[in-house]
């Protein structure tokens, strides 16, 4: 709100009073300072600079030259790039699949008067806080094609179960298991909290009017809920398309990455950026790479709203 | 009486809950056997307390100095958080000036922009500081937040304004109320913004993995990475590793659940 005394600085001196908002201003720009010199020094104008470096080549000694367009030109023609914007859209669609499970486990946690639902709940969230790394580790060991803990459990009902990473019909499903698993827990938290912020006058007519659990999940807690789980896709569109440690980790990077069949399969768009700007070096492409998935995040997030009126219920 | 027992219900959260932990235990499991345990077929569920697995992990790789890395960075974050995004959030909460709506949408304009656009320019300036392999490399950057100010802020406009006002009533001044009033009433949002903070950077693996290359001076992250592609099939020693690495946020999550359980849901809530 702005006062009049703000709007006249040539008053402010006469008083104690008239003076504060002065004061309060200069404070006010003091105690914004640190993080606004630092956003705009480590984010901000990097933003910037990676838009410039896109248009320019990389040489040996870190110089670099204007190139215009010819980045650009190169990523349409690049088969590597077109398969890793590929896997990292068929991760980020087959990983939709949490959401509808993290609903599910969310209403049967909800259930007034259910007892053990701290145990449950520190069971789904674990996965969570683990560093991502070691996910990525423990579940290499898991799907080892010989001692793997998922092929031995196949093998006890006689399934001879594939080399799941290493295999290019498996690799990309057994990756988004391993997302899924590793966020349906986060996503459990945000529409457990959406869910006990539904009236529940609404269950108790509903409960009147004859409808059973199932039909009140169906008519009031989907609909109710419809805006959390617009929140949770479009944070989980975003963070699947820069998807990277789990990959990295998985995969590996360099020479002995590239001796698994599935590589190509798994490369995210992150990953080609992490090699282009930090393993050959190629910072121009790199940031060409970035500028890409930038337009790529935004475009898929746009649709998203412009979807948003279709199924999405606001009270 | 009212209710039957949701038998059913039961079920599945117990199966589902298993799917969650079982991994784990497989893989603490792992980390106490011997190479040629571990890959028996059919596999042994019983470990073989092969506890040197975990000194093994300190001789291949300096633990103790990536954990004391991992340590440091994580704690100089949250500090540096909580004290520049709660001054930048008590200032957009509280405090009249010009052009405050515009700088706090600039702010916000950070959050929408995919990390990764931050990258090589900050490492340039980490590499001509003569930074990289560095603490400050994997520090600095992660001093300044715009989520931690957006979440902090919403905290302090919860905040009920009397007690302030009676302050400067007072004649206490904005620093005053600050530090002695808001900070205090925002504990629990500054609690929510540590635990935060502290996963994510516990957790952060491409900052750390780019400016620290030096064995010595990466983080448990990338050191791990890096004990993954040395050491590919010593699964039990890969268990072993990976476990004391994720274990420090494990601990503190168990201890600090309700707070971690409120950040996450804010993010979720005021998103």
């Amino acid at each position: 709100m702005t006062t009049t005394a703000e709007r006249r600085p040539a008053l402010a001196g006469r008083t104690a009073k008239r003076r504060r908002p002065r004061t309060e201003a200069l404070w006010g720009y003091a105690f914004i300072a640190p993080t606004g010199l630092g956003l705009t020094i480590f984010y901000l104008w990097p933003v910037l600079q990676t838009a410039y470096f896109s248009f320019t080549e990389w040489g040996a000694f870190g110089g670099h030259t204007w190139t215009g367009l010819d980045n650009y030109a190169r990523l349409l023609g690049d088969p590597e790039v077109g398969q890793a914007m590929l896997n990292t859209l068929m991760y980020t669609v087959l990983g939709l699949a949490g959401i509808p499970l993290a609903i599910v486990f969310a209403a049967l946690l909800n259930r007034p008067g259910l007892r053990g639902v701290s145990v449950y709940r520190t069971a789904f969230f674990l996965p969570v806080v683990t560093m991502p790394v070691a996910v990525a580790m423990l579940w290499r060991w898991l799907y080892n094609g010989d001692y793997g803990l998922v092929n031995q459990m196949l093998a006890t009902v006689g399934v001879d179960g594939p080399n799941w990473i290493a295999d290019p019909a498996t690799a990309m499903y057994a990756l988004v298991v391993v997302g899924i698993w590793s966020s349906v827990g986060y996503n459990l938290i945000i529409f457990l909290a959406g869910m006990q912020a539904i009236p529940k006058e609404l269950y108790e007519a509903a409960a009147m009017d004859g409808a059973g659990r199932v039909r009140q999940f169906f008519r009031i807690t989907l609909p109710m809920l419809s805006p959390t789980a617009f929140f949770i896709s479009i944070v989980s569109v975003i963070g699947s398309l820069q998807l990277f440690d789990l990959v990295f980790v998985m995969t590996g990077s360099g020479q002995s990455a590239r001796a698994n069949p599935a590589y190509s399969r798994l490369q995210t768009v992150v990953q080609l950026f992490y090699e282009r700007a930090f393993v050959t070096d190629d910072r121009g492409y790199a940031a060409a790479i970035v500028i890409a998935l930038l337009v790529l995040i935004a475009a898929l997030t746009i649709a998203q709203f412009r979807l948003q009126r279709r199924w999405v219920h606001y009270v | 009486m009212s209710e039957r027992r949701p038998i059913g219900v039961h079920a599945v959260l117990v199966a589902s809950s298993l799917a969650m932990v079982a991994p784990f235990a497989w893989q603490v499991i792992t980390s106490l056997k011997t190479l040629s345990g571990a890959t028996a077929v059919p596999p042994s569920p019983l470990p073989e307390w092969r506890w040197d697995n975990y000194a093994k992990v300190f001789e291949l790789l300096p633990f103790g100095d990536q954990f004391l890395n991992t340590v440091l960075m994580a704690a100089g974050r949250v500090a540096g958080q909580v004290l520049f995004c709660s001054m930048a959030a008590y200032a957009f909460a509280r405090l009249r000036f010009p052009g405050k709506n515009v700088l706090f949408g600039v702010f916000l304009s950070v959050l929408m922009v995919p990390p990764q656009l931050f990258v090589i320019p900050q490492y340039q300036i980490m590499s001509s500081l003569g930074w990289l392999n560095s603490l400050q490399a994997i520090i600095v950057p992660g001093l300044f937040s715009a989520f931690g100010v957006f979440l902090l802020r919403q905290f302090f406009l919860g905040l009920p304004r009397e007690i302030e006002e009676a302050a400067r009533l007072d004649g206490a001044g904005p620093v005053r109320v600050y530090w002695s009033i808001m900070l205090p009433l925002a504990r629990p949002g500054l609690v929510a913004l540590s635990v935060l903070v502290l996963l994510w950077a516990w957790n952060d693996l491409f900052w750390p993995l780019v400016v620290n290359t030096d064995p010595d001076k990466m983080t448990l992250s990338a050191g791990l990475a890096a004990l993954q592609g040395q050491y590919q099939t010593d699964y039990p020693v890969l268990m072993a590793g990976s476990l004391i690495a994720s274990l420090p946020v494990i601990a503190v999550f168990v201890f600090l659940q309700r707070q971690f359980i409120q950040g996450i849901a804010h993010t979720g809530s005021k998103g």
